[in-house]
C-alpha cells in the first residue's frame, strides 16, 4: 500500500471503526479515538512532503491497480503540484474539525466523528485520483457524509439546508457523469485522465464538455449565480461542518477546473475564458458588496467566501502562471482563514447561541485572548500582508492587471470592500463597550479552543511571512499545465 | 427416450420440485407455531439449488434439453442460483412477520415460495414460447396465493384480487401475441423463429401487430408505464412478506423472460421493440419518479420506485441493436442485467427493514414510522440508509455502478437520441434522489416518536446486516459481477 492510498484509507478506517463500535456512553474513548486517527492521517501526509519533487511535474507517489476491469477503470493515485497541498490541507483541517467538535457535539458523537473522518478520506481522494470514475466516486461519495453532517448536527432550519446542498450539487454533478461517460466513449474505452488530456476533441465537444464540466464545478465553487446555496447552508451547518465545506469542499470544484475543464477542452476554455472572468468578477465585486449588508456572522463569512473563490477561479482563467499560481495560494490561504473565521464565529455560538452580529458588541473586553486570535484572521481574511490572505490575493491582482488593466483594476477593488465588510463585522462585535449580559458573562476560550485556533493562526502567519514553500511545489506544475492549455486540441 | 443431456439440463428445477413436495408433506407433521423445522428445510434445499446453479453456471456450458425445450446457460444459471438466493433471503426476512399475522398456521409460505421459485427457473430456462409461458403461470399463481395468504386482511384480499384480474389479462396479451407470432413463422421455438425472421420472408404487418402484444405482456410483468397500474395497489395492499416475492426475485425472472423473447426469439424485429421499449422507458422515469415523491406511504413509494428502476431497466435494454448492428448487444444487455442484479439485491434489504420495523398489529409501513431510527438502532438505519442512497444511485454503492453501466451502454450505442435520453435520464434520477433522502432524513433528521428498541432474531439481524454490507461491498469493488455478467450475456447471444 503506498503513501496516497494510506492518506486516503487511513480516516476512513478509522470512521467505520467508530461506527461500529462507538456508543454516546463512552464518548470520551470516541473523542480520544477520532483524535488519535486524524492526527495519524495528518502525519502519514507529511513524508509526502519530504519525497516531493519540486522539479518535475509528473505525477508522483503514483499507484495503479485494475479496479473495474469490465470498463478499464483503474485504482490509480498521484500528486503534483497542483493537488500537493490541498492533500495535506484537508489532512490538517481534519484534525482542526475533530477538536472543535469536541465538548460541542454530545449526540452521536461517533457518527459525528466518523462522518468527518470519512469525508476527510474521501476528500483526499478526489485531490489524488488520475482515473475519471474513481474521481468521480470520491466527488460524489462527500455528499453523503456531508448531507448528515447538515442533517442530524445543523441549526433550525436544517433539512432545508441538507436538500438544497444535496439537490444543487447532485444536479451539476449528474451532467459531469454524462460528460465523463461521453469522453469515455470518446476516448476508445478509457477513464485515464491523462489519457483525456492528450485526446483531440471537436470544438461542439469541447463547449459541451466544457459546460457539462462547468455545471458540476461552478456550483462547488460556488460561482455567481449558481451561489445561493451556499451561505443557506453555512447558516444551518455546525460549525465544523462549515469549516470543512468552506476550507476543503469548495475546493473540490476550483480543483476540477483545473484537473477537467481546462486540460481536457482547452480550446473551450479559452473562448470562454472572458465568461468565466466576468462571472468572477460579479463574485468578487457584487457578492463582496452583498456581504456587507449580512447580519447575520456566519452568513457574511458564507458570502465573503464566494468573493475569495472568485479570486481563485479569476486567476485560473488568466491563463498566466501568476493568476493559475496565485489561485493555487489563495485556495490554501482561504483553506486557512475560512475554517478560522468560521470556528471563531463557533466559538462564540457555543456560548450565546447567536449568530447576529446585533447579539454582540463589546466582547474584546470579557474575551481578550480570543479577541486576539479574531483580529489576526479578520486581517487575514481581508488580506492584510504578512497573512496568508495576501499572497494569492497578491498574485491574481498582478497576474490580472497583465492580463488586462480593467479586470485587474475591478479585482483589486475587492480587497477595499474585503477589509470593509470583515473590519466592520469585527469592530460590531468585538470593540466597544460591552453591549448586553450575555456578553458581560462571556468566558475567555479554554485549552481546546486556544490550542485550535493557535495551528490555524501559526498556519496564517507561516503563509504569509513564508509563502515560498507553498508557490515552489506548484511552479512546474502550473507551468506545465499552461503549456498545455495554450496549445490546441482541434483535430 | 429422454437423452442424458435432458436431464443434466434441468436437473436444479427437479430437485427443486422434488423438495418443494417433500417439504409441503413434511409441513403436515409439523406443529410449533413459527415453523422451525420447515423453515430450516426449505432454506436448505434452497441453498443446495443456489449451490447447484453456480457450479453450473461456473462450468460454463450451454447445453439444449428436451429437444430445445429449455436451455441451460451461464445467464440462465446465475440468474437462477441469485433468484433461489433472493427468495432463502426473502424467507429469513419474512418469517417473524409472517408467524405475527396468522400466515403461518400451515407452511403454504414456504411451499408456495418453493413453486414460485419453479416457476421462475423454468421462465429463465425457456425455449419454447410455452415452457415460457408455462413457467410465468406457475410464477404468478403461486404469487396471487401468497398475496391472498393473509385472507382474513381486506387490504390483502382487495390487492391480490386486483393482482389477479390485471395479471391474467397480460398473461392474455402475452398468449394473444405468440400466437400471432405463431400464425406468421410457424413455430413456437425460439430459435426457429429467430431464423424465420431473419429470412426477411415473413410478412412484417403480422410479426409487428403480434410483437406489440408481446411487449406490452412484458411490460406488465416488469410493472412500467402504461402498464404499472397494478404494482402500486398490489405493492401496498399485500402483507409486507408478499409483497417482497413479488418485488425480490421475480424481477431476475422477468428480465430473463425479456431476454429470452425478445433478444434469443425476436432480436431481428429489434428495431421495433427498441422503439417500443424507449417510450416505456421514458414514461416509467416520468411517471415513476414523479409519482413516487408523492407517496406517504413507504412501500406505495417504493412501487413507484420500482417503476422508475424497471425504466432504467429497459434503457439497457434499447442501447443494443443500433441501425442493424448487434455489437453493442453484450454490453447493453449485461448493464440491464448488472442492474436488476443490483436493484433485487436493495430492494430486499429495503423490505427487510420495513417488515423488520412492523410489529404485531403495527405495519410500519408509512415513511413517518422510520422516524428517529437512528437513534433506535445505527445499524439498522444504516442499511436502509444505505439502500436509499444505492437506489438514488450515490456511489459508492451498487445502484450508482448499476446506472453508471447503463447509461455508458446507451451512450456507447452512438444512437442520435442517446445522448439526450441519457440526459433525460440523469435529470429524472436528480427528481429521483429527493424521495429517497426524505426517507434518510426521517430516519437522521426527525426525533423518534416511541423509544423501543428494535429486536431482531438473529438469523435476520445476520442476513440483513450482510445485505446492508453486500451493497455496499458491491459498490467498492463491483468489477467482479460485472463481468460476470458480461460472460454470462456473451455467451447466451453466440448460442
Amino acid at each position: 500500500m503506498g503513501l496516497l492510498s494510506l492518506a486516503v484509507w487511513t480516516p476512513i478506517a478509522f470512521g467505520l471503526v467508530l461506527l461500529a463500535l462507538g456508543r454516546d456512553e463512552h464518548v470520551r474513548a470516541v473523542r480520544w479515538l477520532a483524535l488519535v486517527g486524524a492526527l495519524i492521517s495528518f502525519l502519514i501526509t507529511l513524508p509526502l512532503y519530504a519525497g516531493f519533487q519540486l522539479e518535475t511535474s509528473a505525477m508522483q507517489f503514483v499507484e495503479k491497480a485494475p479496479w473495474i476491469e469490465r470498463f478499464n477503470v483503474n485504482y490509480h493515485l498521484g500528486l503534483d503540484g497542483i493537488s500537493f497541498w490541498l492533500v495535506l490541507l484537508t489532512a490538517f483541517i481534519n484534525v482542526i474539525v475533530v477538536i472543535a467538535g469536541w465538548e460541542v457535539i454530545t449526540r452521536k458523537v461517533n457518527q459525528y466523528m466518523a462522518s468527518f473522518l470519512i469525508l476527510s478520506g474521501l476528500m483526499i481522494g478526489v485531490f489524488c485520483a488520475l482515473d475519471g470514475l474513481l474521481f468521480y466516486v470520491f466527488f460524489e461519495a462527500t455528499l453523503i457524509p456531508m448531507y448528515l453532517i447538515i442533517g442530524i448536527w445543523g441549526g433550525p432550519n436544517k433539512i432545508y439546508a441538507a436538500f438544497k446542498f444535496f439537490l444543487y450539487t447532485l444536479l451539476g454533478s449528474l451532467l459531469t457523469l454524462v460528460a465523463l461517460i461521453y469522453l469515455y466513449t470518446q476516448s476508445g474505452g478509457s477513464f485515464d485522465i491523462a489519457t483525456w488530456h492528450k485526446m483531440p476533441l471537436s470544438a461542439m465537444a469541447q463547449n459541451l464538455i466544457f459546460f457539462a464540466f462547468f455545471a458540476a464545478f461552478a456550483v462547488k465553487v460556488p460561482m455567481w449565480p449558481v451561489h445561493t446555496w451556499l451561505p443557506d447552508v453555512h447558516v444551518e451547518a455546525p460549525t465544523g461542518g462549515s469549516a470543512v465545506l468552506a476550507a476543503i469542499m469548495l475546493k473540490l470544484g476550483a480543483y476540477g477546473f483545473l484537473r477537467f475543464s481546462m486540460p481536457i477542452a482547452p480550446d473551450a476554455a479559452r473562448e470562454w475564458g472572458m465568461f468565466i472572468i466576468v462571472l468572477s468578477l460579479i463574485a468578487v465585486v457584487y457578492v463582496g458588496l452583498v456581504a456587507m449588508v449580512q447580519q447575520d456572522m456566519k452568513k457574511l463569512v458564507a458570502y465573503s467566501s464566494v468573493a475569495h473563490m472568485g479570486f481563485v477561479t479569476l486567476g485560473f482563467f488568466i491563463f498566466n502562471p501568476l493568476g493559475v499560481s496565485g489561485g493555487l495560494v489563495q485556495m490554501i490561504a482561504h483553506g486557512f482563514v475560512s475554517a478560522a473565521m468560521f470556528l471563531s464565529i463557533g466559538v462564540l455560538y457555543d456560548r450565546v447561541h447567536s449568530r447576529e452580529i446585533a447579539s454582540y458588541g463589546g466582547v474584546i473586553n470579557t474575551m481578550p485572548k480570543f479577541a486576539a486570535f479574531s483580529l489576526l484572521f479578520s486581517m487575514a481574511n481581508c488580506g492584510l500582508p504578512a497573512t496568508a490572505g495576501f499572497v494569492g490575493e497578491w498574485m491574481v491582482i498582478l497576474g490580472a492587471v497583465k492580463y488586462n488593466f480593467v479586470v485587474g483594476l475591478l479585482a483589486a477593488s475587492a480587497l477595499i470592500f474585503g477589509a470593509a465588510y470583515t473590519l466592520w463585522m469585527f469592530k460590531r462585535v468585538y470593540l466597544g463597550p460591552v453591549t448586553n449580559d450575555e456578553v458581560k458573562g462571556l468566558t475567555d476560550i479554554n485549552t481546546r479552543e486556544f490550542i485550535m485556533l493557535a495551528l490555524l493562526a501559526i498556519a496564517v502567519l507561516y503563509m504569509g511571512l513564508y509563502p515560498r514553500p507553498f508557490t515552489d511545489v506548484m511552479e512546474a506544475s502550473v507551468a506545465d499545465l499552461l503549456k498545455h492549455v495554450a496549445l490546441s486540441k482541434l483535430p | 427416450m429422454i437423452d442424458a443431456t435432458s436431464w443434466m439440463a434441468v436437473y436444479p428445477e427437479i430437485v427443486l420440485l422434488v423438495m418443494a413436495c417433500v417439504i409441503a408433506l413434511v409441513d403436515l407433521l409439523v406443529t410449533s407455531p413459527k415453523r422451525t423445522t420447515t423453515y430450516a428445510l426449505t432454506l436448505a434445499s434452497l441453498a443446495g439449488v443456489a449451490l447447484m446453479h453456480a457450479m453450473y453456471a461456473d462450468a460454463g456450458q450451454t447445453l439444449y434439453g428436451f429437444g430445445r425445450l429449455v436451455v441451460s446457460d451461464p445467464m440462465g444459471h446465475w440468474l437462477k442460483c441469485f433468484s433461489a438466493i433472493a427468495v432463502m433471503i426473502t424467507l429469513v426476512y419474512s418469517r417473524p412477520y409472517a408467524g405475527e399475522r396468522d400466515m403461518l398456521r400451515g407452511g403454504e409460505m414456504f411451499t408456495l415460495s418453493m413453486f414460485a421459485l419453479l416457476g421462475m427457473s423454468v421462465m429463465i430456462s425457456g425455449q419454447n414460447f410455452l415452457v415460457l409461458y408455462l413457467g410465468l403461470e406457475l410464477l404468478t399463481l403461486s404469487s396471487y396465493t401468497l398475496v391472498a395468504l393473509r385472507r382474513d386482511n381486506g387490504n390483502a384480499t382487495e390487492a391480490a384480487m386486483k393482482y389477479f384480474v390485471l395479471g391474467a389479462m397480460a398473461s392474455g396479451f402475452l398468449l394473444y401475441g405468440i400466437s400471432m407470432v405463431y400464425g406468421a413463422t410457424g413455430s413456437l421455438d425460439l430459435s426457429v423463429i429467430f431464423k424465420a425472421i431473419a429470412t426477411g420472408q415473413i410478412k412484417q404487418q403480422v410479426l409487428v401487430f403480434g410483437l406489440v402484444f408481446i411487449v406490452s405482456g412484458l411490460a406488465f410483468k416488469l410493472g412500467v408505464v402504461p402498464f404499472h397500474m397494478w404494482i402500486p395497489d398490489v405493492y401496498q395492499g399485500a402483507p409486507t412478506a408478499a409483497t417482497l416475492m413479488i418485488a425480490g426475485a421475480p424481477k431476475l425472472a422477468a428480465f430473463a423472460l425479456v431476454i429470452r423473447v425478445l433478444v434469443e426469439g425476436l432480436l431481428p424485429l429489434a428495431v421495433d421493440w427498441q422503439q417500443m421499449l424507449a417510450l416505456l422507458a421514458v414514461a416509467s422515469l416520468l411517471v415513476g419518479n414523479l409519482a413516487a415523491i408523492a407517496q406517504t406511504n413507504l412501500k406505495r413509494m417504493l412501487a413507484y420506485s420500482t417503476i422508475a428502476q424497471m425504466g432504467f431497466v429497459l434503457i439497457g435494454l434499447i442501447a443494443g441493436v443500433v441501425s442493424g448492428n448487434a455489437d453493442h448487444a453484450a454490453n447493453a444487455y449485461s448493464s440491464a442485467m448488472f442492474y436488476v442484479i443490483g436493484y433485487v439485491l436493495t430492494t430486499l434489504a429495503s423490505f427487510g427493514i420495513i417488515m423488520l420495523l412492523a410489529r404485531q398489529g403495527f405495519e410500519s409501513e408509512e415513511i413517518i414510522d422510520l422516524a428517529g431510527l437512528n437513534h433506535r438502532s445505527p445499524l439498522y438505519a444504516g442499511v436502509m440508509a444505505i439502500c436509499m442512497f444505492s437506489l438514488a444511485g450515490i456511489p459508492p454503492l451498487v445502484g450508482f455502478y448499476a446506472k453508471l453501466s447503463v447509461l455508458q451502454a446507451l451512450i456507447a450505442s452512438g444512437q442520435a437520441y442517446a445522448i439526450y435520453l441519457a440526459l433525460f435520464a440523469v435529470i429524472m434520477s436528480l427528481i429521483g434522489a429527493f424521495y429517497y433522502l426524505r426517507v434518510v432524513k426521517v430516519m437522521y433528521f426527525d426525533e423518534p416518536v416511541t423509544a423501543t428498541t428494535v429486536t431482531a432474531d438473529a438469523d435476520v439481524r445476520v442476513v440483513l446486516s450482510l445485505n446492508g454490507l453486500l451493497v455496499l461491498v458491491l459498490g467498492i469493488v463491483p468489477g467482479a459481477l460485472m463481468t460476470l455478467c458480461a460472460q454470462a450475456i456473451a455467451q447466451m447471444l453466440v448460442n
